[in-house]
């Protein structure tokens, strides 16, 4: 299977110079870099080049890391199954880059690209109708962003005043807590209420 | 007619915009649809989800491992255990785990009973969305039999959360295997029941043939998989094309549709069900020959034995960091995909290093499916739509996520 693997790598290198990145094979799965501008073109090569025919779009996705200078990375999955491979194309984008949508190559992105825009905000040029999917009506924000705390801004909630369902801030009656489990000379620094004032001394 | 006016000739006639859902029995869960109507025809059709939608890849960034496994169960929770599969796969391919025979044939052996399930309550339903009551009825006293199977393996009648990185939670007892295999013999005749009741019944084929029409390039296009692909006449099968866990060693066949429309998915769904009874009889033809033997690997993965924590300070502690800090997984990406009764099921995993997962992404069939709907639905007549939506088996838990 590895062989295979690296067998296309080798041919997406040579044969897409200008769009990939870099590759590489881990764990029994190929990776390629590409340059965002190139997605739809090495999508596309992808599709019809007869010796990939990834011909289905199974996932897109992003992932947030919010400390690196390109924050997005975006994501699509792909599947031969004409050759029983699969293939990751990733894309790096900094926060407000647009990408373009793939929508017109393989319809399944339509969707995909969708949750993409509502999870991390990510952009897609030439989208026919670039909503939020999962999200609530009128939600701010992108859920899925490292800077967004998991338990929200809003919460909806039923008012017998005023007989309908209201949003007002989130109010936790215990503070969400983010247990940190990690051995304490591997993980955080545990600082408790009044240790400053050692320091102070 | 209705302003009165008795002149002949053509009528302003305005289109119709219908919402189709949320609370709509047919909509199998919460889909709210905005349809297009140009009389009775739709013209346009725009499914509106995430009214189910509760973070789950948000949440599971801030768990462990171990405490993500439960997510899966409310995914798809027709047929629970196929997605904890899925994540567990994914877990073992990055930490290099190697699951005991016994434990891979338990999970065969739940992996397909999980798939009856699914097509039992799909296939019922189905009918029930084109007013064939009974077979519904008889489906649900045989998922009410499968329920109470999961319930003796794992304590749990739906969110069993039975599976773990490794292996499974726990051997069966001999009693219950012995029950499984009394039950496959016993479901084929409320199979064939349901056969005569449907597929030469008149109403069912006028509201199934013909209707929703998947073509092949339509289903690689959109992505769609399991039996909405098959039907179409693709012979694809993860358990087959890209084998996991031990189907490589099963005999069985994959049923294909030849004209892609609704009522080609009924057949499947009820052929894919007498071959998952197959698979069940040599599971646990299997299990029989390995009894005994253990159904998780002993390791940092898993608890140690009870017994072991009487007398080991070791084990007592590995027991108290493994259900606190949890494991942690080495840090890389894995996309781990099983062959789920509605189609592809995948986790996309990014694991950093540390006991939680970075990113989870998990990508469910009936959302690609689903995706398709305005493209499958448009020229058809509104009381199809019903029908397309029962053969598509969408399951908002997996869908909204």
């Amino acid at each position: 299977m590895s062989d295979a693997l690296n067998e296309l790598k080798s041919l997406i290198e040579m044969k897409q110079e200008d769009a990939v990145r870099h590759c590489n094979v881990a764990n029994g799965e190929l990776t390629v870099h590409v340059v965002p501008a190139a997605i739809p073109a090495f999508v596309e090569f992808l599709r019809v080049d007869p010796n990939c025919l990834f011909t289905q779009m199974m996932d897109i996705t992003g992932a947030d890391y919010p400390e690196r200078p390109k924050r997005f990375e975006l994501i699509y999955h792909f599947l031969s199954m004409r050759h029983n491979m699969r293939i990751r194309v990733k894309a790096d984008l900094v926060d407000g880059e647009i990408a373009p949508s793939i929508t017109s190559i393989h319809s399944s992105a339509n969707w995909f690209e969708r949750e993409t825009f509502d999870m991390y905000g990510i952009l897609f040029s030439g989208h026919p109708d670039l909503r939020r999917l999962l999200t609530d009506y009128g939600f701010t924000g992108h859920p899925l962003r490292k800077d967004f705390p998991t338990s929200g801004y809003l919460e909806m909630y039923y008012d017998e005043t005023e007989k309908r369902c209201v949003y007002r801030p989130v109010s936790l009656v215990q503070e969400y807590r983010q247990f940190d489990f990690m051995s304490p000379w591997e993980g955080a620094e545990y600082i408790l209420p009044g240790d400053e004032k050692v320091e102070a001394k | 007619m209705m302003d009165g006016s008795n002149t002949p000739g053509p009528k302003s006639v305005r289109n119709f915009s219908l919402n189709f859902g949320p609370q709509h029995p047919s909509a199998h869960g919460v889909l709210r649809m905005v349809l297009e109507l140009d009389g009775e025809i739709v013209e346009r059709a725009d499914p509106h989800v995430g009214l189910l939608h509760r973070g789950t890849e948000k949440l599971m960034e801030s768990r462990t491992y171990l405490q993500n496994i439960p997510y899966f169960d409310r995914l798809d929770y027709v047929a629970p255990m196929n997605q904890e599969h899925a994540f567990c796969l994914a877990i073992e391919k990055l930490t290099g785990a190697e699951v005991p025979r016994r434990g891979s044939l338990i999970r065969v052996l739940f992996c397909e009973i999980g798939r009856i399930q699914n097509h039992l309550l799909n296939v019922g339903s189905q009918g029930m969305d084109v007013g064939a009551m009974t077979p519904n009825v008889w489906a649900f006293e045989e998922r009410e039999k499968l329920m109470i199977f999961y319930e003796r393996a794992c304590g749990a009648r739906l969110h069993a959360n039975y599976f773990r990185p490794g292996g499974v939670h726990q051997d069966l007892p001999q009693k219950l295997i012995e029950d499984i295999e009394a039950w496959t013999h016993t479901f084929p005749q409320v199979l064939d029941d349901m056969a005569n009741l449907l597929t030469e019944n008149r109403i069912f084929k006028q509201r199934n043939v013909d209707i929703g029409i998947v073509t092949e390039q339509m289903a690689l296009d959109f992505a769609m998989t399991g039996v909405m692909l098959r039907s179409s006449g693709v012979a694809w099968d993860l358990r087959r094309a890209q084998p996991y866990e031990c189907y490589d060693e099963f005999e069985f066949q994959i049923p294909i549709g030849k004209n892609g429309d609704c009522y080609d998915r009924y057949l499947m769904r009820m052929a894919e069900m007498r071959e998952s009874i197959k698979i069940i009889q040599q599971a646990v033809v299997k299990l029989n020959e390995c009894i005994g033997g253990d159904v998780m690997q002993r390791g940092k993965l898993s608890p140690p034995k009870r017994s072991e924590m009487k007398t080991s300070m070791e084990a007592l502690i590995h027991h108290f960091k493994l259900y606190s800090e949890g494991f942690h997984v080495p840090a890389g990406e894995i996309y781990a995909a099983v062959e789920a009764p509605k189609g592809e099921f995948a986790v996309f995993l990014v694991a950093d290093g540390s006991n939680r997962p970075y990113k989870v992404k998990i990508r469910a069939p009936g959302y690609a499916h689903l995706a398709a709907m305005d493209h499958m639905g448009t020229g058809h007549q509104l009381a199809d739509i019903a029908a397309l939506i029962g053969s598509m088996d969408v399951v908002f838990g997996e869908i909204d996520r």
